[in-house]
């Protein structure tokens, strides 16, 4: 988590709606074959790459996330 | 046995000969009972006319997003509400997209690129990343690039393109109703100029789009009019913000129905499991195509979505005892 920012995220990372709001069931049902598409911090949406063997989410504000496959 | 099997049979198993559309829709129509007969007779032709090899490949997006066509089941359309946002793959990144799906045992690798059709800083791009990854990657290279010109043919003959991709998406009849931006002729088109240049040509569709039976089997008559050295089959995997996000995944029996009735059209082509399959069909599905008239699959992840690893793929290759076609055998 970036330095400064609240201890728990706020916005749904596939969706982009509120997480304490609930009813991101679905949502964390898709994400093993998703990769995030909103900053978890500040909602904006990232730019994402998926190449064969992972894939790289960029928000502008909070940085880069990389996972895999 | 149905009278349907018994003819396919004779007509596709022992002369080689693809069922017509009223036989691939008899197929689509089996009851549940006969399925298994389907797919072992899909699977039988398959291993006659194809052998027991599983072409591999390995896909990657050069250019993502903000796409000006329609295709109402594509999260990369700028049309649409959808969270992808348009992204550049850099030279260095593609080179080592490349190494990642050489690596699995793949022998093909297409670049694809979310546009209606190439303007000349994609084909720079195309260009000079095919000249990278040839001088440090063993593997084809393959492109979808979307609706050509003559001379972007041309160009992609030179470069040494060996595959083009350009999918028809769905029977001619039911395609207005998925993409109005432009028509099923000009998909057409770009087919026939890429079949004229030798490049092999790649063409399938996805099914679940709200497609009825009848227009299915319409799509597999179209398809082996076409005669596509590879049909890549895609599921709908509803995408959040685009017109059909809202729509039910295919029924995984009426998946492998798909498989198998695709197959026994196609007796010839190499027909790979695109995308979709894992939502559609999940691991148990997924043996039960290959056992069923798939005899390729896209390994990895796909261009805006994440697949299983490929080693799961692989895994299952082993267990099935089918080899992965090496590169020698595609040259
Ligand atoms: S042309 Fe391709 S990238 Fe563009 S909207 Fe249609 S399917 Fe998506
Ligand atoms: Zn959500
Ligand atoms: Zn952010």
């Amino acid at each position: 988590m970036p330095a400064g920012k609240p201890v728990t995220s706020t916005w749904c990372e596939r969706c982009g709606e509120a997480l304490p709001a609930g009813g991101h069931a679905a949502c964390a049902a898709a994400r093993p074959l998703e990769p995030p598409r909103y900053c978890r911090w500040c909602r904006r949406r990232m730019k994402v790459q998926v190449l064969p063997a992972g894939w790289s989410a960029t928000c502008v504000e909070h940085g880069r996330l990389d996972g895999a496959p | 046995m149905s009278q349907i099997l018994d003819r396919a049979r004779g007509q596709v198993l022992d002369s080689g000969t693809g069922l017509d559309e009223a036989g691939v829709l008899e197929i689509l129509r089996l009851p549940d009972e006969l399925l298994p007969a389907a797919l072992q007779l899909a699977h039988d032709v398959r291993m006659r006319w194809c052998g027991p090899e599983v072409e591999v490949e390995g896909i990657v997006s050069l250019k993502t997003g903000g796409c000006p066509e329609d295709c109402h089941f594509c999260s990369q359309s700028g049309l649409f509400a959808s969270p992808v946002r348009a992204v550049w793959l850099d030279i260095p990144s593609l080179v080592k997209a490349a190494k990642q799906t050489a690596a699995t045992g793949a022998t093909e690798f297409c670049i694809v690129a979310a546009v209606r059709g190439p303007d000349a800083r994609l084909m720079k791009q195309l260009r000079a990343g095919v000249e990278a990854i040839r001088a440090e990657v063993d593997i084809q290279v393959a492109a979808s690039l979307g609706m050509l010109t003559q001379e972007q043919v041309d160009d992609m003959v030179d470069m040494g393109i060996h595959r083009y991709n350009h999918n028809l998406e769905t029977a001619k009849s039911y395609f207005p109703n998925v993409v109005t931006t432009h028509s099923w002729e000009e998909r057409w088109d770009t087919l026939r100029m890429v079949r004229e240049s030798g490049m092999e040509v790649c063409c399938g569709g996805i099914l679940g789009l709200g497609e009825t039976l009848e227009q299915r089997a319409e799509f597999a008559g179209q398809l082996a009019l076409l005669q596509p050295h590879e049909v890549p089959l895609n599921f709908l995997n509803p995408r959040p913000g685009t017109p059909m996000g809202d729509r039910e995944v295919v029924d995984p029996k009426d998946a492998l129905r798909a498989i198998a009735a695709f197959r026994l059209a196609l007796p010839h082509t190499i027909l790979r499991y695109a995308g979709g399959r894992e939502i559609t069909l999940g691991d148990l599905g997924t043996r039960e195509g290959l056992l069923g008239g798939i005899n390729a699959v896209i390994v990895g992840n796909y261009l805006t979505t994440l697949g299983r690893p490929a080693t799961a793929d692989l895994d299952l290759l082993v267990d099935l005892s089918m080899p992965v076609k090496a590169l020698s055998a595609t040259l």
